[in-house]
């Protein structure tokens, strides 16, 4: 593989500082944004990145040209404009924007550069969760580097643009991360998510047009004005184009996260990069996309890892980091696990999800402890069609039942035997291990 | 009470020179309070009710709607906290990979399980979501630094390195 088929983390190295800006620029950083604002027009930018079919890598797989073309633009656009990056990574399994963030910042900052310009916003601001302090040392660094060498601030090369890049530092939650959240976040305000519409991109922050943007799309920008869009629509394996940062966590022998085309396979990722499971365990199901997104199990393991290949099969590619349970751990507790973290993170702004998620967490605790009663799992299943989308507020509750579904479906038996047995058949291993 | 003369004393000049400068990148005041309590957090460890005071005041918003924000983040204190925090990742992956028995380590190293601080106020250990350091799980992050993946053993060395000191 050679750079150009990595173009994200091809310069990231793993074990050292990320590269400086002037070990960037020989490398052909921040060419684009000079080649953009000495001859591209915003929409010329827009269209570009509309025809290369970017889709948004934060989980929802939303079309970015198509975000940006909601955008009011010309003379009489409301002003300012806001960018706003969402690094706030918090789902569970999902630790790749850590890698962009700590690796290579000056790719993100021109990334931030080419969206700012596409929708003529003068104000940026990059939302990262506390846990990453590093990330942010990374970024201020990078951010003092791009401001003196005139790269951000006013008037970008005599083009009458003017950017100014702000980090803000947030302290924990993760609904911080929905991006009407994140904007009452950023305001100061109670945080819970806003009604749409209207959209962040007509009445964002401040009531200003403003696009919420993950930080892995943003770093795709530079190599797709640099390369074209017919390069980035090449780089992928489906129908989805560009590459994606894929991880693998769990019982397999080597966890991390590599970039790949988009539409690589599960097995690929699974056996070719994670190296298969540890020895001692079998692989049992896996989430795809980190904690809100469905099983796949072993049937699963040739579908491609694209948005729609895995919502052909029930399931999500969401942020692309998936969670691999194996034979020896319980399927009742791993789901335990994650919804005692949905119960814990509603922001309680509406019922289903304040006061159902906490019961759905009851009931798997019950289950796991010998307390389950059959009727138990008519109530869950209850519960994943009542906090299913349309149901809540925002897809912080559906993003739960995903997992619960999926997992009702596939270790049925597992919760029944829970019921049987009064308790978990695992736990003797666990604690023998 | 939010006005007189001690609560807006308290904060020193270098952390009210702090908050203005974070102050100057948001079009309101709201937008900065947050961090401007996480400036006064760093130095002081946690916010007490007269820091929250003073916070409000020096920002120039409600103390009512500041301790929302404040009671709302999970990584701001309102009680104290020890010289050290220790997060211990409570998510999926490191609950796979033995998160429980790290949490039970500390217990038995300590005597103190998630959520308390030890009665010499040198720690507190903390449950935290997803750390975002799944292939390195399981994790834990005391203070602002990131370790994983731990044994029970390398969490041995680590306390009595970064927090104990010799203490044991
Ligand atoms: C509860 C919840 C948490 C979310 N957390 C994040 C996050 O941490 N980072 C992120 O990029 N997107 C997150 N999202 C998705 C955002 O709402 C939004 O779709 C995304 O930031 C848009 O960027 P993209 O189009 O570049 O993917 C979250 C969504 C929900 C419902
Ligand atoms: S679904 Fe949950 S997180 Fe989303 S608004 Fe409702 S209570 Fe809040």
């Amino acid at each position: 593989m050679t750079i150009d088929d990595r173009p994200l983390t091809g310069l990231i190295r793993r074990h050292g500082p990320p590269p400086t800006l002037s070990e960037y620029e020989e490398r052909g950083g921040y060419a684009s944004i000079r080649a953009m604002l000495g001859d591209m027009t915003p929409e010329e930018v827009q269209r570009e990145v509309t025809d290369s079919n970017l889709r948004g890598r934060g989980g929802a797989g939303f079309p970015t040209g198509k975000k940006w073309s909601f955008v009011p633009m010309g003379v009489d656009a409301p002003r300012p404009k806001y960018l706003v990056v969402n690094a706030d990574e918090m789902e569970p399994g999902s630790f790749k924007d850590r890698l962009l963030l700590e690796g290579h910042p000056h790719q993100l900052i021109e990334g931030i550069i080419i969206a700012a310009y596409a929708i003529q916003a003068e104000y940026a601001y990059i939302f990262v969760r506390w846990a990453y302090r590093s990330s942010v040392t990374a970024l201020e660094r990078a951010l003092r580097e791009a401001r003196e060498a005139g790269l951000l601030g006013h008037d970008l090369f005599g083009s009458g643009f003017n950017l100014t890049v702000h980090i803000h530092t947030s302290a924990g939650r993760y609904i911080c991360g929905e991006e009407t959240a994140l904007l009452n976040a950023l305001e100061g305000h109670a945080v819970i998510p806003r009604a749409k519409p209207p959209y962040p991109q007509v009445c964002g922050l401040w009531g200003k047009p403003t696009i919420v943007q993950n930080v892995e799309t943003l770093c795709n920008l530079p190599h797709i004005l640099t390369h074209g869009a017919e390069w980035y629509n090449d780089l992928g394996q489906g129908k989805d184009a560009g590459t994606k940062l894929y991880a693998v966590s769990g019982r397999v022998r080597r966890p991390g996260v590599w970039e790949l085309p988009i539409g690589t396979t599960v097995r690929e990722i699974l056996e070719n990069h994670a190296g298969g499971m540890q020895e001692g365990y079998a692989f049992r199901a896996m989430q795809p996309g980190g904690g809100s997104t469905g099983f796949l199990t072993e049937e699963h393991l040739d579908v491609a890892m694209d948005f729609e290949s895995l919502s052909s099969v029930g399931s999500r590619l969401g942020t692309g980091t998936a969670i691999v349970l194996d034979d020896r751990t319980c399927p009742v507790g791993f789901v335990r696990n994650l919804e005692h973290f949905f119960a814990q993170e509603s922001c309680g702004w509406c019922t289903p999800c304040r006061d159902g998620l906490p019961w759905v967490e009851r009931l798997l605790g019950a289950l796991d402890s010998g307390n389950g009663r059959p009727q138990d799992m008519d109530i869950l299943e209850r519960h994943v069609t009542f906090l299913g989308p349309g149901r809540t507020y925002c897809a912080h509750a559906p993003g739960a039942m995903e997992p619960l579904k999926s997992a009702l479906q596939h270790f049925r038996s597992d919760f029944d035997r829970h019921i049987a047995e009064r308790g978990c058949p695992w736990r003797s291993h666990a604690t023998a291990r | 009470m939010r006005n007189d003369e001690h609560s807006r004393s308290i904060l020193t000049e270098e952390e009210k020179d702090m908050i203005d400068e974070e102050l100057s990148h948001y079009p309101t005041k709201q937008a900065g309070a947050v961090e401007a309590l996480m400036i006064v957090q760093r130095r002081r460890g946690w916010i007490s009710d007269e820091l929250l005071l003073a916070v409000a005041d020096h920002v120039g918003i409600a103390p009512a709607e500041l301790d929302r924000s404040a009671t709302f983040y999970n990584l701001i204190f309102r009680q104290p906290v020890g010289q050290h925090v220790v997060l211990v990742c409570d998510s999926v992956s490191c609950w796979l990979m033995g998160a429980d028995r790290l949490r039970k380590r500390l217990q038995s190293c300590l005597g103190i399980g998630a959520g308390e601080t030890s009665a010499d106020g040198r720690v507190t250990v903390l449950p935290n979501v997803c750390l975002g350091a799944c292939d390195r799980a399981p994790a834990v992050m005391i203070d602002e630094t990131l370790h994983g993946p731990l044994t029970e053993h390398e969490l041995d060395r680590l306390l009595d390195s970064h927090v104990l000191q010799g203490a044991r």
